[in-house]
């Protein structure tokens, strides 16, 4: 008979468990918004499915992403997880084996020492006895790492760990417990009945014959109600992340869109969070400024537990440098965007004073300054300059009056403002029925690739100099000043703009930093952080351009206009434009040769 | 090493007026001045709020005083290094000059805000952007005129240009700006009494003595018009005149106009020398300004004996306010140096 009462708290936490995580998933899938529920039903049946299950193998039990970016932390949450995983399935088959049937209770399994106690007297035991050894030793080494994280986090490379609820304290001692309580139930067993393998059998030794007989059933039961306690606790703390991210795996490759508004999508992810605390360490709030309690672990940790206070969701510079950094892949930013949106206030447009602005027809681009670049007239120069050189026939769109491309607004949750200035620009921008929109903001950019529905194609200034120096429209001059560049935050996390740019800069001296591309810095000049103290915003603005003016460059170049006013009063080094080093060095060509060739050329 | 009983830093009006306050009481002063030419901001100056009284009659009553029998002044003599030794204080300049005194008075004074800061505003873009101390040596060579040398129909005067401006860092008043722009713009309409002026305030501060009822006096008497609202933008038109854009806050409507000269009212911040030698002797407080040890009771002590502050190098003043703490400055230091004699 393969049953004690022990095995009772185990029984009753996983079927407590299990009830509440398929409750959980049918409530979230249930709140997910049309969209995504098309994009379920699209794609369940199709290759991303596999595509999916190898992620979740790669990610949810080897935990591949945290691998690569600190192998010691790696290999604690793999030994864990994968780990622990492999336990039960091997402890399965065991049990399956031993007992002669696949429908053996579930606990034998877990508990299969206890009940097993005349050996390995079945096929392949002694090979299975090893492995589950084996197994649990690897758990073990992975939780003396998890100790070590936290009492000195710094030992693993993290410069700061997550500060955790009680529910995850109570779930994390109970998950301490779980495996060293294991082995001394297995191995107080193995002394009596030598039923243990390498590592249990050598410990069971250790313990006194005298004590062993008494000591047995106590660690069975304790082992068994730590399991409880852990599988009780764990729908309502972070572990929460281990069935969820299943799930959140599932969506993402099914292509399920965070969107603009809050659904079951918002939840999966809250939920996918381990509160790794990877975040924190990739947050400028936190290591240039000071700021720990606000990062994107404690936003998704509040909003979990619907806790959220203002500072929390506003006191972001949404630079997505977590994004970037986040090992689970979660969209951080664009959640966190769905928390600043606000539902109850109506689309008053405060813009009715503007002027209508004109189009003008027959014009092959536009050219839409945008707000922020009109602060910085040097780059509107010199973007006309590039223009005349390169013989465009170009309206310059916002020259005396515009409107907002909309973005700010939306970053700060006024979306159906927003939209009312996207309605607006949208007219004036389609009637004109040109080739191309080339902007100088990044803002403007990327809010025009994604909110607005143009019928035509829009480029950053960046993309658009890089084209014409590449068809030979403009040329510029041998240069040796020397330049460090420096990546927007929304040309570069957040518009994938990381080639152009540089392209340009190889006519001059480029240096690099050591925050380049996906792991630039912002300039604190964010509009999307409307409550960050000035003082605080300075702290982060100095320690950019410390980083990036360290080998000394003549000339920091950047390709947005409030990264280049962030940093001009900086005081560090010249701060230029892309399109001002341009223009400084165009070489003038005959306009005779242009017009020629013109007709043969993509870009107009 | 060269002995006197105090080195004064810094040949504006501060450091004169203590200077010469000093050798009166028969203290031999040395006088080190950076630049060339004494005066300091007193240079450029044309005539003096609020009474329009001509700069160059303080400059030559300044003069006068710099030429007492018990004060040797050196000119490009811009200081390196002010390090205390035992009771001494030693003050060492850029052309090798070391003296030893038991006394320095820190006098160094201010300097404008750059404008260039702020782009927006198109300073050292546009030619029809100047600030208000260009505007002031316009006014003193008698030629308020545009970039093509023409005569300006419209001038537009903007307050609070590096003063009270979070985006620059700089939250403090320059104090002196708004009766400076009632004072410019006056000057304005009587060299050339057609132009149009305009000043853009976010707040006019007549806190002076006379400063209101000259304010009063510049829209009654001179027709200068008052504008609440910060120039946001500003562009060139094709004609090549300027075109400011801001938002009239009184009216609540967004206001262009077109302007052929647009006056930034560059605000006051601590000059280099300020900053460095109060960073040395470590005196620095809000802003790079010198701290003194109590601002109502000791305003001229620091927290170091024998070191002591006059004029705009602690906070932004008016001329007058700067003459009459100099003196306070000088009267201080002759009390300490007659301490330690006894």
């Amino acid at each position: 008979m393969n049953y004690h009462p022990f095995v009772i708290p185990f029984t009753v936490g996983a079927l407590f468990l299990f009830g509440v995580v398929f409750y959980k998933f049918y409530a979230w899938i249930a709140a997910l918004d049309r969209k995504q529920k098309f994009m379920v039903k699209q794609n369940i049946f199709s290759f991303k499915t596999i595509r999916a299950i190898g992620e979740i193998f790669r990610e949810a039990l080897v935990h591949h992403n945290i691998y690569k970016k600190n192998p010691v932390l790696g290999y604690m949450h793999m030994s864990l997880a994968f780990g622990w995983f492999l336990l039960i399935v091997v402890g399965k088959i065991k049990a399956s084996l031993y007992a002669g049937t696949f429908f053996e209770p579930p606990w034998l399994g877990i508990f299969f020492n206890f009940f097993a106690v005349d050996g390995h007297a079945f096929s392949y035991g002694e090979m299975l006895t090893f492995t589950m050894d084996f197994l649990l030793l690897i758990i073990l080494s992975g939780l003396a790492l998890a100790i070590i994280k936290r009492v000195k986090s710094s030992l693993l490379g993290m410069r700061k760990t997550t500060k955790h609820s009680r529910f995850d304290r109570i779930a994390l001692s109970s998950l301490w417990f779980i495996f060293p309580l294991r082995l001394m139930a297995e191995s107080t067993t193995a002394s009596l009945h030598g039923n243990g393998g390498f590592l249990t059998n050598s410990v069971g030794h250790l313990i006194p014959s005298a004590i062993a007989p008494y000591a047995e059933l106590p660690l069975w039961w304790a082992y068994s109600i730590s399991l409880f306690v852990f599988f009780v606790a764990l729908p309502y703390s972070r572990y929460m992340h281990i069935p969820t991210e299943v799930v959140l795996i599932l969506l993402r490759n099914w292509g399920a869109d965070t969107g603009e508004q809050l659904s079951g999508y918002t939840d999966i992810q809250l939920n996918s969070c381990s509160r790794c605390g990877i975040c924190i360490d990739a947050c400028q709030l936190n290591f240039a400024a000071g700021i720990s309690d606000v990062q994107s672990v404690y936003f998704v940790r509040d909003a979990r537990y619907k806790t959220l206070s203002d500072e929390v969701v506003n006191n972001c510079l949404m630079c997505g440098r977590c994004s970037n950094e986040c090992p689970v892949g979660l969209e951080l930013t664009l959640v966190r965007q769905q928390f600043r949106n606000k539902q109850e206030i109506p689309g008053k447009f405060y813009y009715e004073y503007t002027e209508p602005v004109e189009s003008k027809a027959g014009v092959d681009v536009i050219y839409y300054a945008g707000c922020m670049t009109h602060l910085t007239p040097s780059i509107i120069i010199s973007m006309k300059k590039i223009f005349e050189a390169a013989g465009v026939n170009y309206w310059f769109m916002d020259e005396d009056k515009g409107v907002c491309c909309g973005r700010p607004l939306r970053q700060q949750g006024f979306i159906q403002q927003s939209k009312n200035l996207v309605i607006k620009n949208s007219r004036i921008i389609n009637s004109a029925r040109a080739k191309l929109l080339v902007t100088s903001c990044p803002i403007c950019y990327k809010s025009f690739r994604e909110e607005y529905n143009l019928n035509l194609p829009v480029m950053h200034h960046t993309e658009y100099i890089e084209g014409l120096l590449a068809d030979g429209r403009i040329t510029l001059n041998a240069s040796n000043v020397t330049v460090v560049y420096h990546d927007p935050c929304e040309l570069g996390r957040g518009a994938n703009i990381y080639e152009q740019p540089r392209n340009i800069l190889r006519n001059f001296s480029l240096i690099e930093s050591d925050y380049e591309k996906e792991n630039s810095l912002c300039c604190g000049g964010s509009l999307s952080d409307a409550i960050l103290d000035l003082r605080l915003q300075l702290k982060i603005r100095d320690h950019a351009l410390g980083e990036l003016t360290k080998d000394k460059p003549e000339v920091l170049v950047t390709a947005c206009p409030l990264c280049k006013k962030s940093f001009v009063h900086g005081n560090k080094a010249r701060v230029m434009d892309i399109a001002e080093i341009v223009a400084g060095n165009l070489k003038v060509i005959a306009r005779k040769k242009q017009s020629v060739r013109k007709e043969e050329l993509q870009l107009v | 090493m060269n002995k006197a009983d105090v080195v004064v830093i810094g040949g504006g009006p501060a450091g004169i007026e203590a200077a010469y306050n000093l050798a009166r009481d028969n203290h031999k002063v040395v006088l080190v001045e950076k630049e060339k030419e004494i005066f300091g901001h007193m240079q450029t100056a044309y005539t003096l709020f609020p009474n329009f009284q001509d700069a160059s009659e303080i400059r030559s009553s300044l003069l006068q005083k710099t030429k007492h029998g018990n004060i040797t002044l050196y000119n490009n003599s811009e200081v390196t290094q002010v390090s205390r030794e035992n009771d001494f204080w030693r003050v060492q300049t850029i052309n090798g000059l070391d003296f030893i005194a038991p006394a320095v008075l820190l006098a160094s004074g201010f300097k404008t805000f750059d404008a260039r800061y702020k782009e927006e505003l198109g300073y050292g873009i546009y030619k029809g952007v100047i600030t208000s101390v260009e505007f002031e040596e316009m006014l003193k060579v008698g030629k308020i005129q545009t970039a093509n040398g023409e005569k300006p129909r419209r001038i537009a005067f903007l307050n609070c240009v590096g003063s009270r401006d979070e985006k620059v860092g700089n939250h403090y008043c320059s104090r002196v700006c708004c009766i400076n722009a009632v004072k410019l713009s006056i000057e304005a309409k009587k060299q050339l009494p057609e132009v149009e002026a305009y000043c853009f305030y976010m707040d006019i501060r007549m806190s002076g003595q006379f400063y209101e009822e000259l304010y009063r006096k510049s829209q009654e008497d001179f027709d200068v018009n008052y504008i609440r609202g910060r120039i946001s933008e500003v562009a060139p038109t094709i004609d090549n005149r300027l075109q400011v854009k801001c938002e009239d806050t009184l009216s609540q409507t967004p206001l262009k106009m077109t302007v052929d000269l647009l006056v930034l009212m560059i605000g006051i911040e601590a000059s280099e020398g300020t900053a460095r030698i109060g960073e040395q002797v470590g005196v620095n407080g809000e802003y790079n300004f010198s701290k003194s040890i109590s601002l109502h009771t000791a305003d001229n002590k620091t927290k170091h004996q024998g070191f002591f502050l006059a004029g705009t190098c602690k906070r932004p003043l008016t001329v007058p306010e700067t003459m009459a703490d100099a003196r306070a400055a000088a009267l201080e230091i002759d009390l300490y140096l007659k301490s330690l004699s006894q």
